[in-house]
């Protein structure tokens, strides 16, 4: 029908030209700024730190909701409340290590204390959900599953808001990881350089996982083919429940960093950071996971820097307030020219 | 220990664990102001109470899978041990909120929470009461399954609508006092709720009409069924008009504060409708719906309102509405040409995206100029103007339910609803058989844009001001609640849907903290217990059930049970 394939090649045509449009503005933005040199070379530099600090944050939240959607071709949207889970946990994990005067001895050790609650905690709720809201929809028609997740995400956000009351609470100055760094002409806080080694260490830690263990290998073979998986003796039910485990612990990971950079937590802290991640994983190619993780770290630099260089030159006040716009931007920016990611497969869309 | 009993313990400790979260969120301890029977029950012992019923009654139940039905005194003694479990599992919550100080955690881990749960009588005496009582209401929620169906239905329907016209005394009382029926509310209401006599009356006449309806219902569904097929229209036209009169004359009825709120449910309607063509039809989950509203506020506040900041042209509300349209036409391209070759998942999360860049442009330095940032534009016109009565834009909302209704209705039945099944059903197949997804798509999307911007600029005109504020992912959730409650791509069931999740936390105020955890817990359980809606479309509910209807099928035909398949094909 040739009717139907120009109309087609309209809708292509359209979505080009916004997209062209949307790259043009973008970069001539850039000149601008770059000419008018209002941003110091140090600036720039901190923005830069403080990008990828904020990036290996989201890669954590990112892998997994790469992780899930590898295996069951599903977005975990409620993934975010894992991550806000961890964080609230290591909130009060952290005052009572604060109270009992531990985080003064030895910060280190309280540090990895206060990790590993979080992390505990996260798996939990993420095995919790599993159990509750996705298993017993398996195989139901896609709009389902995806329904549960949004009524969890709201679940597991307005407890913890009954839970633990509707205020931000903030870390009351805990000196954990405070002052600064060099490397040569590179200064950076201390808690971004924990922060993004922290994040680094745990990739790496996933990366052998997978690659390395049986209960890793087992993982591969499920995302390749659920059923063949089944037939050679996996239990595919228990490796589900692992990945979501896992997405679990990374998660909870990025919620005590997330605060470590912040230094507050709220029960809707884990609406933002969860899409964002989507995000982030969606550029890296969602089922990927180094995608996932190289995807965080660009997004967050990205979103560090791109106020400022993008929309500054224009002239355009208070730029920062619109960073949450070029996130999505980009989101969409992806979704139009390569909806599989920049390292994810084909097939996956 | 047997089956039975081992799932009747689980389903007492699920129980204690419904328990403790909602008294940990707070829901005990808030809800212990108002009386559900005056004087006897409050609505904070309420909780418990159904809690404790409804263990009772899930562990009697008869097993599903190992096809075990417990005997009569079984089934009590299931339900007597699950009512037990729970119980001393708050007994527990109770002496432990006393004993250890948890509130710089748990901020409703309060001592007044344990003495709620104690019934004020003390530590020793609380927890027995607790044990004992959690018994002895298993036993009564077991013993539903004892009793003939029929009674067993129309007693447990009974209670909890009983329960529901206690909830419903703060619009029940002022409606009957608007009447000048003073007697009756002093008789049925007091303390925010029902008088125990008002109690007994409510559920007598509940229970004995439900029973009439379950024994004797198939006789008047026949004689309906037998009428002749003009005199079947002629009942139906007179019930439409006895309902449209009721819409008319219901401002006058219920006075001005509850028209507020029928007015704010119609809004809902309207955005419930709009977002069932592009979900419930097309099966396009849009979580950005809030982007049509808040640009259908904005177009109608900048075009009619003397003070917006720009430029005010000071249309009356009429001669905005072609632009309003126009915008929505726009905005619903603009949203849809980018989603439009995305599957279900991405596109949610996309749409999602574009709700949440409105409302950050709406509040940002950038667009302030025009829409006013973060203060908003004010003085918006009312859509009556020779009428400045606070109820009047109900009449205009109501109008605009009705036309969005009837175009929904023959939306669905045309060649376009046809489409939109064919296409929600399967992508793939629906484009073999020569459908042009990507016109159908666009169409849904201008369409539900264009009902969202229009109930957009009725909010605008009716509450007079428009902030950034009210457009945030909060719209898009409860209209997505709602019509995934009322049942998709139904019409009687998104005016359900607007009633019970706008309506009744509107009235409600305990309610209203806790509305978007409710919200969740509504949307995770319709999709497990019953995800065609209260009011199901027939075509959805068959979707829905497709696979066990083909396993029952098996079964009918093999004599064989196929099992849950562990992995999903």
């Amino acid at each position: 029908m040739p009717g139907r394939r120009s109309r087609l090649n309209l809708v292509n045509l359209f979505l080009w030209v916004l997209g062209g449009g949307i790259l043009a503005l973008a970069a001539w933005g850039a000149f601008l700024t770059l000419a008018q040199g209002r941003i110091t070379p140090s600036a720039w530099q901190s923005l830069i730190v403080s990008g990828v600090a904020l990036g290996s944050v989201y890669a954590l939240i990112a892998l997994g909701y790469t992780l899930v959607y590898g295996i069951l071709f599903m977005i975990n949207f409620a993934h975010g409340e894992v991550f806000m889970w961890g964080a609230f946990t290591a909130f009060f994990a952290a005052s009572a290590l604060n109270d009992a005067g531990v985080i003064d001895a030895s910060p280190v050790f309280a540090f990895l204390l206060v990790l590993l609650t979080a992390m505990l905690v996260s798996m939990v709720v993420a095995i919790l959900l599993e159990r509750v809201a996705y298993r017993p929809l398996r195989g139901a028609p896609r709009l389902v599953p995806l329904i549960t997740a949004i009524g969890a995400s709201l679940f597991l956000q307005y407890t913890a808001r009954g839970f633990y009351g509707s205020g931000v609470r903030a870390y009351p100055g805990f000196g954990l990881f405070g002052g600064t760094v060099e490397f040569g002409p590179l200064r950076m806080p201390l808690v971004d350089l924990v922060v993004i080694l922290s994040a680094i260490g745990l990739m790496f830690a996933l990366y052998f996982f997978i690659n390395r263990t049986r209960t890793g290998r087992a993982m591969r073979a499920v995302s390749e083919d659920k059923d063949v998986a089944a037939m050679m003796g996996i239990n595919v039910d228990r490796i589900i429940v692992t990945t979501f485990a896992i997405g679990g612990l990374l998660a909870g990971a990025a919620g005590i960093l997330y605060t470590l950079l912040f230094n507050q937590v709220h029960f809707f802290m884990g609406f933002l950071p969860g899409i964002k991640a989507f995000t982030a994983a969606v550029l890296g190619g969602i089922g990927n996971i180094i995608g996932a993780a190289l995807g965080g770290m660009a997004l967050g630099i990205l979103e560090q820097v791109g106020p400022n260089l993008l929309l500054t030159g224009y002239g355009i006040p208070s730029a920062n307030q619109l960073q949450d716009v070029i996130a999505f931007t980009v989101l969409v920016l992806v979704l139009i020219f390569r909806p599989s990611g920049f390292l994810g497969r084909k097939e996956n869309t | 220990m047997d089956r039975l009993m081992r799932r009747a313990l689980i389903t007492g400790f699920l129980g204690g664990i419904a328990g403790v979260h909602v008294s940990l969120v707070g829901m005990v301890d808030s809800f212990q102001g108002r009386d559900t029977i005056a004087d006897v029950v409050t609505l904070g012992s309420m909780l418990p109470i159904l809690i404790l019923l409804l263990v009772g009654w899930r562990a009697a139940s008869p097993m599903r899978s190992a096809v075990l039905t417990p005997s009569a005194g079984r089934s009590l003694l299931l339900g007597a041990a699950a009512g037990a479990v729970t119980g001393l599992m708050l007994a527990a919550l109770a002496i432990l909120v006393e004993v250890v100080n948890l509130r710089w955690i748990l901020v409703n881990a309060t001592p007044g929470l344990a003495e709620i749960l104690q019934f004020e009588q003390g530590q020793v005496a609380g927890s027995l009461i607790l044990i004992v009582g959690g018994a002895l209401l298993g036993t009564v929620g077991a013993s539903m399954h004892i009793l003939p169906s029929a009674v067993a239905r129309a007693l447990a329907l009974g209670f909890l609508l009983s329960v529901g016209t206690a909830l419903m005394e703060p619009f029940l009382g002022p409606v009957l006092r608007n009447l000048e029926l003073d007697a009756i509310e002093d008789i049925f209401f007091a303390g925010g709720g029902l008088t125990p006599i008002g109690f007994i009356l409510v559920f007598a006449a509940t229970a004995a009409g439900i029973y009439a309806w379950l024994t004797r219902g198939h006789q008047a569904r026949e004689r309906v069924a037998a009428m002749p097929a003009d005199r079947r229209r002629n009942a139906k036209l007179v019930w439409y008009g006895i309902l449209f009169l009721l819409l008319l004359a219901l401002p006058q009825l219920v006075g001005q504060r509850l028209s507020e709120v029928v007015g704010t449910v119609g809004l809902y309607v309207l955005l419930g409708l709009g977002l069932n063509i592009v979900v419930g039809f097309a099966g396009l989950l849009d979580l950005g719906y809030v982007a049509f509203y808040a640009v259908g506020a904005y177009t109608t506040a900048v075009l009619t309102s003397p003070v917006s900041p720009a430029f005010a042209p000071g249309l009356p509300f009429w001669g905005a509405l072609p632009f309003v349209i126009v915008a929505a036409a726009m905005i619903g391209l603009m949203v849809g040409a980018p989603v439009l070759r995305l599957r279900g998942d991405y596109l949610a999360i996309v749409t999602l995206g574009f709700g949440e860049i409105a409302k950050v442009i709406f509040l940002s330095a950038w667009a302030q100029p025009i829409v006013g940032g973060a203060q908003g534009i004010l003085s918006i016109p009312s859509p009556l103007p020779f009428s400045n009565h606070p109820q009047s834009i109900y009449y205009p909302i109501i109008f605009f339910c009705i036309l969005a209704a009837l175009a929904a209705t023959s939306l669905a039945s045309s060649r376009v609803g046809r489409a939109w099944n064919a296409m929600r059903e399967d992508e793939s197949v629906a484009e073999a058989t020569g459908i042009n997804t990507v016109r159908y798509k666009l169409l849904a999307f201008g369409l539900g844009a264009a009902f969202g911007c229009v109930s957009g600029a009725l909010f605008a005109a009716k509450i007079g001001v428009v902030f950034p504020q009210s457009f945030d992912i909060l719209v898009s959730i409860n209209a997505l609640a709602l019509i995934i409650l009322g049942g998709m791509g139904n019409i009687a069931g998104v005016v359900v849907g607007a009633i019970v999740l706008v309506g009744l936390p509107e009235l409600l105020r305990e309610f209203a903290e806790y509305r978007l955890l409710i919200y969740g817990a509504v949307l995770v359980a319709m999709m497990l217990l019953r995800p065609e809606g209260l009011l199901p479309n027939r075509q959805r509910r068959a979707e829905l059930h497709e696979r066990e209807d083909d396993e029952d099928q098996y079964a009918e035909t093999t004599g064989e049970e196929t099992g849950r398949p562990v992995v999903s094909t």
